[in-house]
Parts: C-alpha cells; sequence; structure tokens
C-alpha cells in the first residue's frame, strides 16, 4: 500500500514533453518506465493516476484481455482531456467504446470498405491522386509546404472519393476538416466546423438514403434502412472515418518525409528498392513503428483485478498504454532509435493491439506505400528549404504531426 | 501445421490477409476472415506463421504436426 501511494506521489504528469534534439522518439520518462518500472503510474489532467504499462510483451498481452473495458461510462476512466469526460455519458454506442460481443457487432458493421481488397481495388486512382499533386508541386513555387501540396491532400480526397462526397463539394468539404483538425482553430472555430461537417455528412447521407451509388455513406445507408445499425451510429462513424482518416495519414506522409530527409542513407535505399513491393511495404512498417504518431495513449478501465509483474490493478483502476513505449522497447526491437527499413517491422503498435485495432489500418498502408514509393523517386532533389530545428511541429493531438513541411529541390 | 481460426474474435484487421494470401481472404460483407486452406504447404508456413503473430486478436492459432 506504501509503495502505491509512493509511487502515486511521484507519477509523472502524462503526455509528456518530448526532448527537443529527438523528437521522434518517446520522452525519456516513457523510457525510463520501460526499462525500470513496467507497472507505474502517470498523473494525468484531472489529477488522477492511472496504471502506464509501456512494454511491448505487456501491451500485447493485456490488450487482449477481457478484464480491461473500453466502456469510457465507467466511473475511474482515465479520459484523454476534460471536453471528452464530460460528453462520454452522451455518446452512443460506438467501436470506440464498446466491449466486445457489443464491439464485435457494431465492428463488423463498418468493416467492409477497409478490407484488404475493397482498399487494394484504389491503388491506382491514389497513385493517380498522388502524381497530379506531385505535377502541381512542381509546376508552382519554391519553396511549397509539403503539408499543404501532399500530406494533407492526399488522404483528403481519398477519404472524400471512399464516403462518395460529390466532387463540387470537396473544397467545402476540405475547408470544413481541416478547419476542424488544425491545431492553430480556436475550441469556438472547432465546434463550428464540427457542426458544418455533420449536417453536411447528414444531408448527404440523406441523398444516399434517396439515390445510393458505389460508395461507404450509400453502404451504411442501406445497413440504416436493413436496421443493422442507427442513423445516430452511421453519422457518427462517417464523422470518425473523416477524421481518423485525415490527420493520421496526413502526419505520416509529412513526418515520415522529415525522418527520411534526416537519414539520407535510408532515403537512398527507397529510392533504389522503390519498385519492390515487399521491401516498401515493410518501409512504411518501420516507419510506423519509428514515428508512432498517436502519442496520448489508449486509455482502458479494468473490470477485475489483473496481476502483472507482481503488481495488482484493481478493479476500477484507469490503465494507459503508451504506444511509442512498445515501440522503442529494446527487448522488441534492437536498436529502436535507428530508423532501419530492412528490420522486421510488423509486431509493432502503432496502429494499437487488440480488438479495437485502427480501423483504417489497411488504407492507411496503401496510401503510405504510395507516397513512400513514389514521391522520393518522382523529385530525387527534395530538401528541406529550412534548418530541422525550425520546423513546425504540431505535439497538441492526440496523435503528432507538422504544422508545415517547407521543401525545395 | 493446421490452422484453427476462433471466428468470433476476429476484429477484421486484415493483417492476416496482408501476411499470407494464400491462406486467408475476407468476407465480403463484413471483412471477417476466411481461412482458405487450414493444411498450408510447407512453403506457406512462414507465412502463416507471420499472419498468426500480427493478428491483433488472436483469433488464429496453429497446431505444428
Amino acid at each position: 500500500m506504501t509503495d502505491i501511494l509512493a509511487s502515486a506521489d511521484h507519477a509523472p504528469l502524462y503526455p509528456m514533453r518530448r526532448e527537443p534534439q529527438c523528437p521522434f522518439a518517446p520522452a525519456a520518462t516513457v523510457r525510463e518506465m520501460t526499462r525500470e518500472n513496467p507497472v507505474g503510474k502517470v498523473r494525468i489532467w484531472d489529477g488522477s493516476t492511472p496504471w502506464f504499462i509501456t512494454r511491448h510483451a505487456d501491451q500485447r498481452a493485456l490488450l487482449n484481455d477481457p478484464r480491461l473495458s473500453i466502456d469510457e461510462k465507467r466511473p475511474g476512466y482515465p479520459h484523454m482531456t476534460r471536453s471528452r469526460a464530460a460528453s462520454a455519458p452522451h455518446h452512443p454506442p460506438l467501436i470506440t467504446n464498446t466491449d466486445p460481443p457489443e464491439h464485435t457487432r457494431l465492428r463488423r458493421t463498418v468493416n467492409a470498405p477497409f478490407m484488404v481488397k475493397r482498399v487494394e481495388a484504389l491503388r491506382p486512382r491514389i497513385q493517380e491522386v498522388l502524381d497530379t499533386l506531385i505535377d502541381e508541386m512542381l509546376a508552382g513555387p519554391k519553396p511549397a509546404d509539403l503539408v499543404q501540396a501532399i500530406g494533407l491532400p492526399v488522404p483528403t480526397v481519398v477519404i472524400t472519393e471512399i464516403l462518395g462526397a460529390p466532387y463540387e463539394d470537396r473544397l467545402l468539404f476540405q475547408t470544413a476538416s481541416h478547419a476542424l483538425l488544425s491545431h492553430d482553430s480556436t475550441p469556438e472555430q472547432a465546434r463550428d466546423a464540427g457542426q458544418k461537417l455533420f449536417g453536411y455528412l447528414s444531408n448527404l447521407f440523406d441523398a444516399k438514403t434517396a439515390e445510393p451509388s458505389d460508395d461507404v455513406v450509400s453502404e451504411m445507408a442501406a445497413r440504416v434502412v436493413a436496421g443493422d445499425m442507427s442513423r445516430e451510429e452511421a453519422l457518427a462513424m462517417a464523422s470518425a472515418i473523416l477524421i481518423a482518416g485525415h490527420e493520421t495519414s496526413a502526419s505520416m506522409i509529412s513526418l515520415g518525409t522529415l525522418a527520411l530527409l534526416r537519414n539520407p542513407d535510408q532515403l537512398d535505399l527507397l529510392r533504389e528498392r522503390g519498385d519492390d513491393p515487399k521491401f516498401v511495404a515493410n518501409a512504411v512498417e518501420e516507419l510506423l513503428r519509428y514515428l508512432t504518431i498517436v502519442h496520448t495513449g489508449i486509455r482502458r478501465i479494468a473490470s477485475d483485478d489483473i496481476e502483472l509483474h507482481g503488481t495488482v490493478i484493481k478493479a476500477g483502476d484507469g490503465v494507459i498504454f503508451e504506444l511509442a513505449g512498445a515501440n522503442y522497447d529494446a527487448e522488441e526491437f534492437a536498436e529502436p532509435d535507428k530508423l532501419d527499413l530492412t528490420r522486421p517491422a510488423r509486431q509493432h503498435h502503432a496502429f494499437g493491439y487488440g480488438a479495437h485495432q485502427c480501423l483504417g489500418q489497411s488504407l492507411a498502408r496503401v496510401e503510405l506505400q504510395v507516397v513512400y514509393s513514389t514521391l522520393y523517386r518522382r523529385i530525387p532533389t527534395l530538401a528541406l528549404a529550412v534548418p530541422f530545428e525550425e520546423v513546425p511541429f504540431a505535439m497538441e493531438g492526440v496523435a503528432y504531426g507538422l504544422k508545415a513541411l517547407p521543401v525545395t529541390w | 501445421m493446421r490452422v484453427e481460426f476462433d471466428e468470433p474474435k476476429c476484429v477484421a484487421a486484415g493483417q492476416c490477409v496482408m501476411a499470407a494470401p494464400d491462406v486467408f481472404d475476407q468476407r465480403d460483407d463484413d471483412g471477417v476472415a476466411i481461412v482458405l486452406n487450414d493444411t498450408p504447404d510447407a512453403a506457406l508456413h512462414d507465412q502463416v506463421r507471420e499472419a498468426a503473430a500480427v493478428c491483433p486478436a488472436a483469433a488464429i492459432r496453429l497446431v505444428e504436426q
């Protein structure tokens, strides 16, 4: 008991700031806890001290353990922010707040568009979108901002087409979602953008119910008509798909480019072997591991007592899994600070682990494979237009990214 | 090697299909995995082991004979 109180007293604040000289790696405290304190505690925004699990093997065991729940309505759940804690009681059942078997039912209503063969079929279209964006960037002024020219528009166009938004609405769609995601928006701007987007999706949903076509919103509309899901669930899922599909892929494209420019030997290797799909696929996995952009932890609450390394996590305790901790765990990945596109990296936790692992992971993989295998071969002289220290990082969100990436060629 | 698949656990992440496309596929309506061949040839065993290892729901069990 004394030990637990003492460790809670000294619990470091979470999320933690990274060291400015190595912005891709998790904070030093995370790595120290991985080595020395595998069942530690951190203090979060509300003063509570959830358990903090950073080892790869522990995350693999616990994220499939039915004694841990994702039900955000349980008292003691370690919420990400004050506003999420306030809104949690009002959320409908979603794949992000239900446990099996309800989770299994909900997830099976939204899996189809993201399965491997469906996203593989999009590969030629993603290639075409990227090639056009590269042509446009090359025809424009130097330096250019790679976030605005490539990073953000690739996933925006792709997710817009998957959802089935008409081409002429794209600008409205992009502006609202950008305002919603931008780290520079005020809370009011973000809320207004959120309402605009929800209203837009609502109209789109009604139009697709009346006149279905081959896209995800039409598919969801059909499931609502068939009674497999509610309209509320469908709209919440459509917004979630849009939001999750934007920020994360955009960050991976921009940060991946920055990381490769900082590791020219790996960039050369990627250029040389960019026509080998197996090599490219593994390079994507390694960049996912190395960057681990989701940096606010995935969160659960214990529904039963769980013993881990001699410590008991009590029923009702909050638990946070720091994904970058696992991806920089030297027991699983030797020399984790090294970006090595040839290492076996498939076991990373960048998409999480367990039943809630990322829904859009196959789509993300195809997008990143197309971008990483094309961009640096088409622009072999691509270079930073500012010193590395001046590249503005966006560390405030659920996933970290770049506010801008000034490049020249 | 025999492939045992615990369907109710499957969350359709699709990782098995990417690792071993000759042994796993996904059902069209909900993405749930399908085992195409539950006694794969030795040449495929490494792929199948990887598929089992990357399954986030631990829904694939291999009985090595």
